[in-house]
């Protein structure tokens, strides 16, 4: 069971994939409540064009993915206080216009775009030994900021107006700090998964996790456990059938879902 | 006595559409006003305004206990999905914010609120499962948790049964004067409001009416109010005036 992990490249997909479930349970929980399973989609695919003005510009695509993910958060933040559109329907207009920029650019291009393309699939299995003070440096960033955030957004998640009555104007600006952080991680995941299953993480363990939770406290917890497990399982798997290790981490978490859903209906 | 509210030529509009038009009125320390007017009548907008949540394109607003309001919202706004126990929410209320661990003294300051209002027993249970009326009980709890001195509620008998209606009364009349708190509450409860209330608002953009309960809620008023529509005087003809 334990043989991948002899490998240097497989410890440091384990370590990357575990702090990615750090991220995956400060948001997920928020993601799913909220009904915002689209946006990590819509802000991957965002961040791909992105990616994309970085190749053209010969800038590091991950700074300008990053620019461009929380302008388009900032957007669809700002949009849906201003706006009457639903944020689904605002992701579905910002992310379409943002792939077809994405798109524009390569076509912009003189060289074959290639490796734009290694950008929509990702691999954990790239990652190095010297990425991993800034794994740790995000893991930590990650449970500051979840811990300090997560009181409020978890209250006007389930009591919106109750909230804004108590905290005043912190639940508008705590919406951008949400959508903001969504947007960092989009970027930080789409080097380990690719832009295609980014939203797997988001959205995966937190579902499967509310199928099974008594509190939203329990939610949390039960996120990073699930997306955890999946990450071990996914590489165990990646490793032994020889697959490629991104899509085995999703279908484990897919069977995670499964299996919590069926303990779910068990208890009615 | 004390002004607890005081609002002053009060405009709020959505666009084109005006929600609030130059209201005015004020409640005294101490009193039980309730709201009642109908659909579209600006009833819970003027308590978005009272609560601080709402812009206003004119007027002024003064409200005294604010910081620590006890409020109960529509039912409607709610995320009946979320994963909680009933005592979480009363703890939330104690603390300000959603707990993440378990603080005994909060737990047990929230049990005392949930025993106060008959719900110590849903303590455990899901948010999900309890039916309207227990949750509106508990929302209760929530809103006397930190002994607040004003107490705003947005059709805190929504869902409830007759007797679950005569309860909350009692419960709220009760902590009025055992605290001396303000309450304001929209109902459509009129023979209730009449019965409990020291004050009645009548309200339809405009002030229709302010004054004492039993001055102000005569039948001729109240058909002007509702343009001829309903029964005046059935109190519990909540189907028909429901927000």
């Amino acid at each position: 069971m334990i043989e991948p992990f002899q490998y240097e490249f497989m410890r440091n997909a384990l370590i990357a994939g575990i702090v990615l479930s750090g991220f995956a349970a400060c948001l997920g929980p928020f993601i799913v409540q909220r009904k915002m399973a689209f946006m990590g989609s819509g802000l991957a695919h965002a961040a791909f064009g992105g990616v994309a003005l970085g190749l053209l510009i010969d800038f590091s695509p991950i700074i300008t993915a990053l620019f461009f993910t929380q302008l388009v958060a900032f957007l669809i933040v700002w949009l849906e206080h201003r706006s009457k559109l639903s944020s689904d329907t605002i992701i579905g207009v910002l992310f379409s216009t943002a792939m077809a920029l994405g798109i524009i650019f390569l076509s912009m291009r003189e060289e074959y775009g290639a490796d734009a393309f290694s950008y929509l699939f990702g691999s954990v299995l790239t990652i190095t030994f010297n990425d991993m003070p800034l794994q740790f440096f995000l893991l930590l960033m990650a449970g500051i900021v979840g811990s300090g955030y997560w009181h409020r957004w978890a209250y006007a998640t389930f009591d919106r107006k109750s909230a804004e009555v108590e905290l005043g104007k912190k639940v508008r600006s705590d919406d951008y700090a949400l959508a903001f952080f969504i947007a960092f991680v989009t970027v930080f995941a789409i080097e380990l998964i690719g832009v295609l299953l980014v939203s797997a993480f988001l959205v995966l363990p937190a579902a499967a996790a509310r199928l099974v939770s008594r509190s939203f406290a329990q939610m949390t917890l039960l996120t990073f456990i699930i997306s955890a497990i999946s990450v071990v399982v996914g590489l165990i798997s990646s490793y032994h059938l020889d697959a490629p290790s991104g899509p085995c981490i999703v279908l484990a978490q897919a069977g995670l879902f499964g299996a919590c859903f069926s303990v779910g209906m068990r208890r009615g | 006595m004390s002004v607890a509210i005081s609002v002053e030529g009060l405009t709020v509009r959505f666009g084109d559409v005006t929600a609030l038009d130059n209201v005015g009125f004020s409640v005294e320390a101490g009193e039980f006003v309730a709201i009642i007017g109908p659909n579209g009548a600006g009833k819970s907008t003027l308590l978005d305004v009272l609560l601080g949540v709402q812009k206003m394109e004119s007027g002024t607003v003064k409200v005294e206990g604010l910081d620590k309001v006890g409020y109960i919202p529509q039912r409607k706004d709610l995320d009946k999905r979320f994963p909680a126990k009933a005592i979480e929410l009363v703890v939330c209320g104690a603390m300000g914010f959603w707990p993440l661990v378990k603080r005994k003294g909060f737990e047990e300051r929230a049990l005392r609120a949930m025993k106060r209002v008959g719900v110590d027993h849903c303590a455990e249970q899901q948010i999900s499962t309890l039916s309207g009326g227990e949750l509106q009980r508990v929302y209760l709890a929530k809103s006397l948790v930190r002994d607040p001195s004003l107490l705003i509620l947005d059709e805190p008998a929504a869902g409830m049964d007759l007797a679950g209606e005569a309860d909350m009364y009692h419960l709220l009349l009760d902590y009025q004067k055992d605290y001396g708190a303000t309450v304001v509450m929209i109902t459509h409860d009129w023979e209730g409001a009449r019965v409990h209330a020291d004050k009645v608002l009548l309200l339809n953009k405009k002030v229709i009416a302010f004054g004492d309960a039993k001055d102000v809620m005569d039948e001729a008023r109240l058909l002007h109010l509702f343009h001829h529509r309903g029964h005046v005087g059935e109190s519990h003809d909540k189907e028909h005036y429901h927000d």
